[in-house]
This record gives C-alpha cells, sequence and structure tokens, in this order.
C-alpha cells in the first residue's frame, strides 16, 4: 500500500470515530451520574440540523459549531426537565426525544436541503501539514482534536477531581448522595447537559465537515453505537476511545474494500463488521474470569426524587 | 461545664407527620455540652425522623432547634455539618463501587488533597485503634467495616455534636469498649454524644440521661445509670416486658440433624475469607452459635449452609445425614434447611416486590405458595399476615413494598418468614440487628421455640450477649477457621470477646502496616 493510501486510510478514521467519540463521551458522562439518556441520536440530529443552518446563514463554520452544542443543550435540557424534573421514565422519554429529534430536525432543515457549506476543514496552516505524514498528525479539523483531548480531560476529572468523584457517587448511590447533602439532581442535570452538548458537537460534525449538507437522518444511526460503546467499554473512556477508534477502523475498511471490488463476502455482510468487531473486542477486553463486573453505575436509569 | 452555658442542644416542640403516620409529636430534649444523652425507642418510635431533622435530612412541620442557645435553621446536611454536628446514620451513606478513601472525601465539605487526607485518616485509625484498608472498594467490606467509614467521616470535621444511630450493633464487645473509651474521651472534650441504641446495658454504661419515646411522643426522661434495664425497656415498649429464659435445660442429645465435616471453600471473590475445614454438629433442639468479627469467613459460612455456594463435596454438608454439600439453595430449603441472610434488603429481601411475594420467594415449596406452577396469592398474603402478625411488623399490610418497611421491621419478617416454615435446620446471621428490645426477645423467643420442637439451630452473630442468651453451645470464626465448641454455660464473655476481637484485629492491622 502507497504512503498516501496509508495517510487516506488513517484519515478517514480519525474522522469516522470523531462524532461518535464525541456522542459516547457525553453519554459516558450522563450514565456515570446515573442518567440514561437513550435520545443520543436524536440530540446529534438536532445538532446536526441547528449547525448545519447557523453555518449556513452566517457563512461561518465555527459559528455553525456553537449553534450545534446550543441545539444539543437545549434538546438534552428538555430530557433533563422530563426524567428530572418530573420522574418520568428515561427510557421511554430517551425514544421519545429520539424520535423528536428526526422530525424536529427534517422539519427545520427542509428550507436547507440543497444547500452547500463550507466546511470546517483543516484547523492548522496547511505549512505544517504539507507532508503526508505530518498530514496524518497534523491535517485535522478542530473536533478531532477536541474529541481527543476532552476524553483525556473527561478521563482525568472523573477519576481524580472532586467534583468528578461527587458525579461517580450521585451515579453509585442516589439516596447516599443525598443523605450526605449533594445535590443529585443538579448534578444530574448538568451531566445530561453536557452529554447534550457533545451530542450536538457529534452531529454537526457530519453536517459541518463529513458531508458538508443537509439530509435528512443524516447521521444514519451513530448516536446508537455511541450508546452501545459505553457500555461494551465499561463506562471507561481510554476504553471507549479504543472502541470508538475500532469502530471507525473496521468501517472506512469496509468501505475501502467495497471501493476496491472485494467480492468475497455480501456487501450486507461487510456492513456489519464494525458493529460486530467493536462489540466483539471490547466485550473480550472487558471480561474478568469468576469477576462480575460492577461497572455499570448502580442507579443507571432509576428515577430519583428527594424525600 | 458551668450551669450557665446553655444547651448544646436544646429541641422544643418538635413535630413532623408522614401521610397516614404521626412520627414526631411535641419532641423536646436538652442536651448539655459534653453529655452522652441516650435517646430510647422501639422501632418506628420516631427516633430515625428526629435525627434525620436534626441532621437537615428532613424538615420539621413544627418546632424549633437551638445550638449552644441560638436558633437555627437546619435545611441541609450541609448545613448541619457547618454547625458542628456529625452523625453516623444506621444506614450507611455508602458507595459500593467506590474505595474507602473516596467514600470518606465524600463525607467532607470542602476538597482535601488525597495524601493529605489519607494521612489525616490514618492518624484517626490509629489514635481509635480502627483497622481500614483505604484503597479497599465497599461492596467488599463487611458491615462493621463500613461503619467504621462512617465513624472516620465523622471524626475528620471535629464535630460538637455527635449523633450515633445504633452504633454497636455490629462490634465485638471489645471494639464496643474501645468505642465507648473513645466517645468518652469525646464527650470529656466538650463533644456531646446523642446516642441511639436498643442495648439497655451500654446505655447505662455510657449515658448520663436518657429520653424515652413511644410512637412519636417522649414518655420519660431519666437518668439511666439510676434506672434498671428493665423498667427502661418497659417505658419503650408500653408494656411489661417477657424476659427471654434460656437457662434450666437440659444438654440436648436428639439425633445430628445438620453436620459440617471439613468444609473447606475457596474464596468467593478478592477479598472474600476462604474456609478452612469447617467442621462442627448441630443435634436436633440445639442451638449453636458462631461468634466472630465480620469479615473472618461468615458471610461464606452462610453461603456454603444456604446453598449459594456449593461445597467442593457432597458429604461436606449432611441433613439429617444425607449428603447435600452438592445441592443448591432451592433444592436444600426443600429438604428443611432454611437461611436467613445478614443483608435483608438485596439479599434476604427484594426491596421492590410487596411482602406476600417475597414469601413466595423462599416459602413457596415448604408452606407451600405455589400449585401446578402457579403462584397461590392467597395463601401467599395469608402467610405474609401470620408473619406480620406473629412477629409484630409494622407494615401496612402484605402487599406492602420490603423497601417500604424500616431496617428492624423487615428484619423482623425475613427471619418470621424462614422460622413459620419450620424448618428442620435453621441458619441465621445476626438474627436482630437493628431490631428494638421489645422485638428482639419476640425474635429469640421464636429461635428457642423452634428448637424445642426438635429443629437444629445455627445463630451467626457479632453480639455476644446473644449469642450466650441462646446458644447451648458456640464457637468463634477466625479467618476463616472455626474454634473448637465450648458450652454456653462454661463461656465466659471476655474470653470469647479475645477470640474474636484480639486476634483478628491484630492480625488486620498487621495487614494494613504492610500495605502502608
Amino acid at each position: 500500500m502507497s504512503t498516501a493510501l496509508l495517510v487516506s486510510f488513517a484519515m478517514t478514521v480519525a474522522m469516522a470515530s470523531t462524532p461518535i467519540l464525541l456522542a459516547s463521551l457525553g453519554e459516558l458522562v450522563a450514565e456515570k451520574a446515573g442518567v440514561l439518556n437513550l435520545g443520543v441520536e436524536g440530540m446529534m440530529l438536532i445538532g446536526a440540523v441547528t449547525g448545519f443552518a447557523a453555518a449556513a446563514l452566517t457563512g461561518s463554520a465555527y459559528l455553525g459549531l456553537l449553534a450545534a452544542m446550543l441545539g444539543g443543550l437545549l434538546t438534552s435540557l428538555i430530557f433533563a426537565a422530563l426524567t428530572l424534573g418530573l420522574s418520568a421514565n428515561q427510557v421511554a422519554t430517551g425514544l421519545a426525544l429520539t424520535i423528536f429529534g428526526v422530525g424536529a430536525s427534517a422539519l427545520i432543515g427542509a428550507p436547507f436541503v440543497g444547500r452547500t457549506i463550507e466546511r470546517l476543514g483543516p484547523l492548522l496552516p496547511q505549512a505544517l501539514a504539507g507532508h503526508p505524514v505530518l498530514r496524518v498528525l497534523f491535517g485535522y479539523d478542530l473536533l478531532v482534536y477536541l474529541a481527543l483531548g476532552l476524553t483525556a480531560v473527561v478521563a482525568w476529572w472523573l477519576r481524580y477531581t472532586r467534583p468528578g468523584l461527587v458525579l461517580r457517587a450521585v451515579g453509585e448511590s442516589d439516596t447516599s448522595a443525598h443523605a450526605i447533602g449533594y445535590p443529585v439532581l443538579a448534578v444530574r442535570t448538568g451531566a445530561v447537559a453536557f452529554g447534550g452538548v457533545l451530542a450536538g458537537l457529534a452531529g454537526a460534525y457530519f453536517s459541518l465537515e463529513l458531508t458538508p449538507m443537509w439530509a435528512d437522518r443524516l447521521t444514519a444511526g451513530r448516536g446508537w453505537i455511541a450508546l452501545a460503546l459505553v457500555v461494551f467499554a465499561s463506562w471507561r473512556p481510554a476504553r471507549l476511545l479504543a472502541g470508538a477508534y475500532l469502530f471507525g477502523a473496521v468501517m472506512t475498511f469496509e468501505l475501502h474494500a467495497k471501493a476496491a471490488g472485494f467480492a468475497l463476502l455480501p456487501p450486507e455482510i461487510l456492513a456489519m463488521l464494525p458493529y460486530l468487531a467493536t462489540i466483539l473486542v471490547l466485550t473480550l477486553i472487558s471480561v474478568r474470569p469468576g469477576r462480575v463486573s460492577t461497572a455499570a453505575p448502580a442507579c443507571l436509569g432509576k428515577a430519583f426524587s428527594p424525600a | 461545664m458551668t450551669p450557665s452555658a446553655p444547651p448544646r442542644l436544646e429541641l422544643s416542640g418538635i413535630a413532623k407527620a408522614f401521610p397516614g403516620v404521626v412520627a414526631n409529636d411535641n419532641v423536646s430534649l436538652t442536651v448539655a455540652p459534653g453529655e452522652i444523652h441516650a435517646l430510647l425507642g422501639e422501632n418506628g418510635a420516631g427516633k430515625s425522623t428526629l435525627v434525620k431533622i436534626l441532621y437537615g435530612v428532613q424538615a420539621a412541620d413544627e418546632g424549633e432547634i437551638r445550638i449552644d442557645g441560638r436558633p437555627v435553621v437546619i435545611a441541609s446536611p450541609k448545613a448541619a455539618r457547618a454547625l458542628g454536628i456529625g452523625m453516623v446514620f444506621q444506614h450507611f451513606s455508602l458507595f459500593d463501587a467506590l474505595t474507602v478513601i473516596e467514600n470518606i472525601a465524600l463525607g467532607l465539605d470542602e476538597a482535601v488533597d488525597r495524601a493529605e487526607l489519607a494521612r489525616r485518616v490514618d492518624a484517626i485509625l490509629r489514635a481509635y485503634s480502627l483497622p481500614l484498608d483505604l484503597d479497599r472498594a465497599v461492596h467488599t467490606l463487611s458491615v462493621g467495616e463500613r461503619q467504621r467509614i462512617e465513624i472516620v467521616r465523622c471524626l475528620l470535621v471535629k464535630p460538637r455534636l455527635l449523633i450515633m444511630d445504633e452504633p454497636t450493633s455490629v462490634l465485638t464487645p471489645q471494639e464496643a469498649e474501645r468505642l465507648f473509651a473513645m466517645l468518652r474521651q469525646l464527650a470529656q472534650e466538650g463533644c456531646s454524644i446523642l446516642y441511639i441504641s436498643h442495648k439497655l446495658a451500654e446505655i447505662k454504661a455510657l449515658c448520663s440521661r436518657a429520653t424515652i419515646l413511644r410512637a412519636g411522643r417522649v414518655v420519660a426522661t431519666c437518668d439511666p445509670r439510676a434506672e434498671s434495664t428493665r423498667r427502661m425497656a418497659e417505658l419503650m415498649i408500653g408494656t411489661e416486658l417477657r424476659e427471654v429464659a434460656r437457662g434450666g435445660r437440659a444438654a440436648p442429645s436428639g439425633p445430628v440433624r445438620l453436620q459440617v465435616r471439613r468444609l473447606s471453600l475457596p474464596r468467593g471473590g478478592p477479598f472474600s475469607v476462604p474456609l478452612r475445614e469447617v467442621s462442627f454438629e448441630v443435634r436436633a433442639g440445639e442451638v449453636f452459635g458462631i461468634a466472630g468479627v465480620a469479615g473472618n469467613g461468615q458471610s461464606e459460612l452462610l453461603l456454603a449452609l444456604s446453598g449459594e455456594r456449593l461445597a467442593p463435596e457432597a458429604a461436606m454438608i449432611r441433613l439429617d445425614g444425607r449428603p447435600v454439600g452438592r445441592e443448591r439453595a432451592g433444592m436444600r430449603r426443600r429438604a428443611g434447611l432454611c437461611a436467613v441472610p445478614e443483608e435483608r434488603n438485596g439479599h434476604a429481601a427484594v426491596p421492590d416486590l410487596s411482602l406476600s411475594d417475597n414469601a413466595i420467594l423462599t416459602a413457596r415449596h415448604r408452606v407451600p405458595l405455589t400449585a401446578n406452577g402457579f403462584l397461590r396469592f392467597g395463601a401467599s398474603r395469608s402467610f405474609a399476615r401470620k408473619v406480620i402478625e406473629r412477629f409484630g411488623v409494622k407494615a401496612v399490610g402484605p402487599a406492602a413494598a420490603a423497601r417500604s418497611l424500616s431496617g428492624g421491621n423487615l428484619q423482623k419478617y425475613v427471619v418470621g418468614r424462614e422460622i413459620l416454615q419450620l424448618p428442620e435446620v435453621l441458619v441465621v446471621s445476626q438474627p436482630t440487628w437493628g431490631v428494638d428490645a421489645g422485638a428482639g426477645a419476640a425474635i429469640h423467643r421464636a429461635i428457642l421455640d423452634l428448637a424445642e420442637s426438635g429443629s437444629a439451630i445455627v445463630v451467626i452473630s457479632q453480639d455476644l450477649d446473644e449469642l450466650l442468651a441462646l446458644s447451648d453451645r458456640l464457637a468463634v470464626l477466625n479467618e476463616g477457621q472455626l474454634s473448637r465448641p465450648i458450652a454456653t454455660a462454661d463461656a465466659r464473655a471476655d474470653e470469647i470477646g479475645l477470640l474474636m476481637g484480639g486476634v483478628h484485629g491484630e492480625h488486620a492491622r498487621a495487614r494494613g502496616a504492610s500495605r502502608a
């Protein structure tokens, strides 16, 4: 394989993985606080459409990113108001949120179908990314770096800071946290909002970078794989990173294989590969013989209302 | 303390009602600086509600709280801690998946550097001789070890008023003595202590005043040192107390019903204790006590006897001569071996299921509560109602969710549920943990009645007084090994206490030190 092909492969992997990593990182934080938000796909779609609309109207992809964050945030706050404020069932509300996101994004996006925008493009000046090898390191847009950086920050924040500890505690035992005096619902609202902002960014990555245009259901179910990744990564940011990039790699491989006319397996089977490989690998690394995994936050998905 | 000094704590006219029940009604009490004040009452008398109000977990409907003479509003536990109030809950506020040090850090209001915190915690652990490994996850700890986390959390804040909710229910006599010495020292330093307990003897030894609650009201204030335990118990329950008398029974000479021979069990998890060649026999009509500090293999022994963990060989456990070591819990129950684990919520009972559904879970074969694969709801309800009535469980009825019961009431229910199945062999762990004197006596009475009817009974408990009152013979479980059984009549509490606490305590400290 030529260097050019390898470079293009590597870069496609990073870009395909980024939205999944962003969305699942946001969901990981929400789930660590004990909230199961199945509306990731919906929040991503809202982010994708608000980002695209803002970019189309202002001509700036970066303003688009801001708008996407805001869109994701507002959508997640609907979820927070229902599940945390009114103690609605989280699973049902999350599913409804996704359906809402599909419909609302189609409505908002209708006037923008067929319009084009300037995509985000590489963050750093071209001079740095002239050589192919340098391009692998320095040739990406803002979000690729942001996703990687945030993963490290979130991992560190959860593990070593006091607010991170409080967030984990709230997800572990809401009653104990409440008894000690931590504001359980406020912490959870914050976690859900963070998940919303990241899901909005993840959605906007599709409409502002990967396919700079608007089409219904643009995110194509990636919100669901992001959700699954959180579970199979045992709620650990490092494994999340590995899982997201593995998924991106197998998916890119599948595209390349198709393009190269690989016909040994039917294309439908090839299309399954990223999902199968990711889940298989993450399951294998999280298996500890003879030990029950205690990775899942104990209060995940449970409604809490302070007495 | 000068007489003119205002009381450290003054409650006047505290009232709190929940839908359907008045928890506190016009409760007033005062605690002087440096006083150890007992709060006495049965399960459901309103003690927990009162201290929750005091600690800011719940808000009172009426009444006033004064600290050092100043009226205060305690809106949250944080506000309580800011006022110098610390509390050790009966239900621990712990996080199972987090480590000991993380749990302690969460109990503090300000962020403390982890190394600095570890140093301060270590100093406290040393000062009060409490063995505790800071890096272990809480879900691997015994109840006794978990309590130490709560105590350390409080002591870190240097409280002026410390609330202890039944602190000694899981401690050995030596550990309890150590705790009392610590509390006395704290009191001498001027810290007031509000002490909730069912153990009247220790209240007599420790407290200089007592407020007795019944049905949410103050029924008496007395000096426990001058009052008889019997009189205080009667004030608490409002009727005369019937003593559980064990003495004067001939040594049981019936056939051996339960035989455990050289039972060894590898550790079940990274922090569980392996059982090493445990052997004992229990005859029909006999109560066999197993003493020991939590975390010495008690949970493992209970799991091995109940059938939740299988013995390596069938012959290691025999029920009426038949090897059952390889049979699972359901089959052993059917054969007549019933067990009550220590943890009532989540192990002995499913919190979200009703009491009658919880009855079906363990009593379906022996009562029976199923027929041809269908549940017999009517029979389940009436069986649950029977347990409720017979053991004085305070519950709305058989339809009440297990989680809606207070700890002591659920304990009465899960113990009663097994006893009323009339098992041939009953294994029960901590039968009266968190249960008040009246109900504790009822549970003891029921256990003895069951023994008298010809069942063999194993009681695993950390409460030595309980074991001395109940059992014919007892042995000490230490680091997974069972001592030679001794007849209770010959046993001296301090000797057994040393066997339980002393040796293991030293080991645990040595382990902790080598890790540090």
